[in-house]
């Protein structure tokens, strides 16, 4: 669709990008995504859960997580409110080590935040490195606002599905939606295919 | 903190948040037009718009504003609206941001009769819905209170209802938007003003930041099992939830919007 011209309006085009998928900029964001508090959540007390079925779980304390191989990831990344950020740089361990051993024949996750975010994820969409929960920021440790201790990234996807304080994946057959999605965004989230909001009938 | 298994998010209300009270979002952008222009601060104004096949909206949703260049150049901002209700005409409100690309043209160059694309309503979360029985408080920061007058508008047009309260923060009397609405004491709510440099001649209260006292004094207390919503910049929005929880707000009883880009 050609939409008209706005009279009067320029536009600043700054940091104009190839990076960029449609609609994104590179300035602050405004409004908005809307949660609840930020959960303080101490190490000590942390765990990931990665769970398959009633009785199937499989648990990291922090020392267990951290002894996992680590990996440094630079990527852009998109929030659905319209700002990227190119080449932010994160460390964590990657999704295909936390999922190595797990064996499941659904195709879905639900990943569950401290706090009670939640959103859903199709399994092939943390795997092949694409997906890494992340504990450290810019060389810096994970402040408790910017989803600390760790957070789940998953960069090619919209910034609402790299859930902050991640506590862990259940697995589902089915993809049912996570707090977002049921609030009328869009079930997967690729940003490159423009992927924001839900499709109503 | 939640331990041990991982707990489902409880979502209140789940079936309104799927079923129909919630305005369906149109996923196309729509034309509109400027119907009016009113300056409500020195860096803000409220635009009215006609938006025809504007399906209506809940309180506290927001909009996608996209403006287009001469050469085809887009740029889509999100804005909160501070109307509700069916009918095409919506109203939003814009603070002009310094550096901002959007935000100054929609204060200081959009003009009654100019054309803009509406994409939304947005956002089912940060809502509230006539006849939820719950008593409401609203705390605000700065241009923060935009979606609450939304909330505040709705709540006079209902017949009757629970309680609101809107905690307010702004540097000054001059700084506060919909000032006017909001100190004739709309029906149903009661405003208590915080200001954090310039308070107006007379107040007992010394300029600062909001603070736990003010909490106390202002907020409804945990007893009476209030649904808190909190709007403001990121700092602004931390720290007052966690002062709620720390007075023992349940996390699931707050509802935050922020406004900045630490996401």
């Amino acid at each position: 669709m050609t939409s008209d011209t706005t009279r009067g309006f320029v536009g600043k085009r700054r940091e104009r990008s190839q990076d960029l998928p449609p609609g994104q900029h590179l300035t602050d964001g405004f409004p908005v995504l809307s949660t609840g508090p930020t959960p303080q959540v101490n190490k000590n007390d942390w765990e990931l859960v990665i769970r398959t079925g009633p009785d199937t779980s499989t648990r990291w304390t922090w020392q267990d997580f951290m002894a996992l191989p680590i990996s440094t990831v630079v990527t852009d990344i998109h929030c659905v409110t319209s700002w990227s950020k190119l080449g932010t740089r994160w460390r964590g361990v990657s999704l295909d080590v936390l999922l190595k051993d797990v064996r499941t024949s659904d195709q879905y996750v639900m990943a569950h935040s401290y706090g009670g975010y939640r959103t859903n994820l199709a399994l092939e969409d943390l795997r092949g490195d694409k997906a890494w929960i992340v504990f450290e920021h810019d060389g810096a440790e994970l402040t408790p606002e910017h989803g600390g201790p760790a957070r789940l990234l998953v960069p090619h996807l919209y910034f609402w599905k790299s859930a902050k304080w991640i506590h862990g994946f259940v697995t589902q057959e089915h993809n049912t939606p996570g707090l977002w999605e049921r609030n009328g965004y869009h079930l997967h989230g690729d940003p490159w295919r423009e992927e924001r909001y839900a499709r109503w009938s | 903190m939640a331990r041990g298994t991982v707990r489902p998010l409880v979502v209140e209300n789940t079936a309104a948040i799927r079923g129909d009270t919630v305005a369906r979002p149109v996923a196309t952008w729509l034309p509109a037009t400027i119907t009016a222009a009113v300056p409500l601060t020195e860096r803000s104004r409220s635009l009215r718009l006609v938006v025809p096949g504007w399906r209506g909206n809940v309180p506290g949703q927001h909009v996608d504003i996209r403006l287009t260049a001469p050469d085809g150049y887009q740029a889509v901002r999100s804005y909160s609206l501070a109307t509700s209700g069916p009918g095409e005409h919506i109203e939003l409100a814009i603070d002009r941001l310094p550096d901002g690309e959007v935000s100054p043209y929609l204060v200081d160059v959009a003009e009654v009769g100019d054309k803009v694309e509406v994409r939304g309503p947005l956002g089912g979360w940060f809502v509230w819905r006539p006849g939820d029985p719950r008593p409401v408080q609203m705390i605000a920061g700065g241009s923060g209170v935009v979606p609450f007058v939304a909330m505040i508008r709705a709540r006079e047009a209902a017949p009757a209802g629970n309680p609101f309260r809107l905690l307010y923060s702004v540097r000054s009397p001059a700084a506060a938007m919909y000032r006017d609405y909001l100190e004739h004491s709309p029906v149903g709510t009661t405003v208590n003003w915080i200001y954090t440099r310039n308070p107006p001649p007379g107040s007992s209260r010394p300029a600062g930041r909001l603070t736990s006292i003010d909490l106390d004094s202002h907020v409804i207390p945990v007893e009476q099992d209030p649904l808190t919503f909190v709007c403001g910049s990121t700092g602004f929005a931390e720290r007052v939830s966690q002062m709620l929880i720390e007075r023992g707000h349940p996390a699931s009883m707050i509802r935050i919007e922020r406004y900045g880009d630490s996401r």
